[in-house]
């Protein structure tokens, strides 16, 4: 059993093409990295908007003043 | 692989491809540099990961769809012909990972990435201190690996639509790459607006310095470097005319760019060098020595010329370089006090006019020059090339940058709130930093006095 097909490197390389395991699974495969693809933006476009909301919520002038003075 | 010549022409091919890719990662590491640099401190490590996350989100897009769109689109498609069949180059091919029978895909891919990483990178530094990274990294996956490569597939493509029926030319990217992203990033910057204190009551912009001109100025320095590899990225390294399969006879062996028409890399360091410095000396002159756009300027003269750059005389592109650097120097702060533009790196003068220059100029330099080694393609014109500036910088880059920008500000999605901009982006990340630092000190303490 070999989960790309290859038991032994006793072979022409000519005859040989793909060498990565599971074989037959390359459009599951792209439609998973899609899913993860898209949902790294929603999940992240989330934390950015609760950072925003907390970040007006605690805005304090006077500190505000200590960080613009930090160029 | 055929026979030993064959074995070797690939692998050295696969070796060339892959070490400018090494080269051009400088190019990432040189923007990151920049845009810190030109940051405010209460902003450096969103304005870092801003453009780091450029890396991951392009490279996973470019394999998911941004290669095959290279190779499926030349015809337009419905311009030339309909769409190509592709399906090797797609993200489900088997040729698109671990293969022994290809062996070139995945470093010919990589170089192209690189590319779509610049692109992007250019977008990012324009936009520092008040685009939401939510925002920007949608804009980075649409420039980075869709609306480039189109351009790329029409106009940078040994068949593409633009290279038949324009004769279009622009071997190191003048308009490919540069004047894309520049035209992209003025589009973000009309909707986005600038900077809070960039501009006066009465309109008068103002300087907003870089909190570190030094690093500001070897980050362009690193981005030198990289554009090295990219250069020799740009080139097919070793070919027969038999493999070219075009007009050209004999057995002469050569390098050629990108569509395929032959030229040297001694021609490509000569002129790419000269383009360079001619840039540099003018920008000197005319910033009056200022250090920022004197390093600027080095790219806007290698972006001016690179269009013709396998092809002209290193003189001929030294002149060139510094001809476009005072335009793009002056057309910088015209547009900048005229339309209220905060650029804040010059990223759309040094890469989106002087890129769009670039391409122009090689249509009078290059003017009757074949486009390429096949029959019954257009000619190089001035009209031509001036035809697929606008379509760069205007129709691929601008257009859909401030249309998919007022999208998102009329969502309420592009621009951070006034009080994080004022604050700074890094407001919650350095309390904790403080809080940290403040916990670890008085741990310490602790222990120091049970000593």
């Amino acid at each position: 059993m070999s989960t790309n097909g290859m038991t032994s490197w006793a072979v022409d390389l000519k005859d040989i093409g793909a060498i990565y395991p599971f074989q037959g699974t390359e459009t599951a495969l792209f439609v998973l990295g899609l899913i993860f693809w898209i949902g790294w933006h929603v999940w992240q476009a989330k934390i950015e908007k609760q950072e925003f909301a907390d970040a007006e919520r605690d805005f304090d002038a006077e500190h505000s003043g200590k960080s613009i003075k930090r160029y | 692989m055929g026979n030993n010549l064959d074995a070797l022409t690939t692998v050295f091919t696969e070796f060339y491809y892959w070490v400018t890719v090494v080269f051009m990662f400088l190019i990432h590491v040189g923007f990151c540099m920049y845009e810190v640099g030109a940051s405010r401190r209460r902003n450096h490590m969103h304005t870092l990961m801003k453009n780091t996350m450029v890396i991951p989100l392009v490279t996973i897009t470019f394999y998911f769809f941004g290669w095959w769109i290279y190779w499926a689109l030349p015809n337009g498609p419905g311009i030339t012909g309909g769409l190509v069949d592709a399906s090797a180059n797609a993200a489900n091919s088997p040729t698109m990972a671990t293969h022994l029978g290809d062996r070139i895909t995945g470093v010919f891919w990589a170089a192209f990435l690189l590319f779509s990483w610049t692109a992007a990178s250019i977008v990012s530094g324009g936009a520092i201190e008040r685009i939401r990274s939510s925002a920007f990294w949608i804009h980075a996956v649409l420039i980075g690996s869709v609306f480039w490569i189109i351009d790329a597939s029409w106009g940078w493509h040994s068949g593409g639509w633009m290279v038949q029926l324009l004769g279009y030319h622009d071997a190191y990217a003048s308009g490919v790459i540069h004047a894309i992203a520049g035209g992209y990033a003025l589009g973000v910057l009309c909707v986005l607006g600038p900077r809070l204190g960039k501009f006066a009551a009465d309109g008068t912009p103002r300087d907003i310095p870089p909190h570190n001109p030094w690093l500001v100025t070897i980050g362009i320095f690193l981005i030198y470097t990289g554009f090295w590899g990219f250069y020799a990225a740009c080139n097919v390294p070793a070919i027969s005319p038999e493999a070219i399969g075009g007009l050209i006879t004999g057995e002469t062996w050569t390098a050629t760019n990108i569509y395929l028409s032959p030229t040297t890399l001694g021609a490509i360091t000569f002129n790419f060098l000269m383009s360079l410095s001619g840039g540099m000396l003018a920008a000197y002159i005319i910033s009056k020595g200022d250090s920022f756009w004197t390093y600027s300027g080095g790219l806007a003269g290698i972006i001016g010329a690179s269009a013709g750059n396998d092809l002209y005389h290193p003189i001929q592109a030294m002149f060139i370089g510094a001809f476009v650097v005072v335009i793009v120097y002056k057309m910088h702060f015209w547009v900048e006090r005229k339309f209220k533009i905060d650029d804040a790196v010059g990223a759309v003068a040094v890469h989106g006019y002087a890129g769009f220059l670039g391409v122009v100029i090689a249509g009078f330099m290059l003017w009757g020059q074949p486009s390429s080694p096949y029959a019954d393609y257009a000619v190089i014109t001035p009209w031509g090339q001036l035809a697929g500036a606008i379509i760069m910088f205007g129709v691929l880059g601008f257009l859909p940058a401030y249309l998919i920008s007022k999208a998102m500000n009329s969502m309420g999605i592009l621009r951070i709130p006034a009080k994080v901009e004022i604050e700074g982006l890094d407001h919650h990340s350095e309390l904790a930093y403080q809080a940290a630092v403040a916990d670890v000190i008085a741990a310490e303490n602790a222990i120091a006095q049970k000593l």
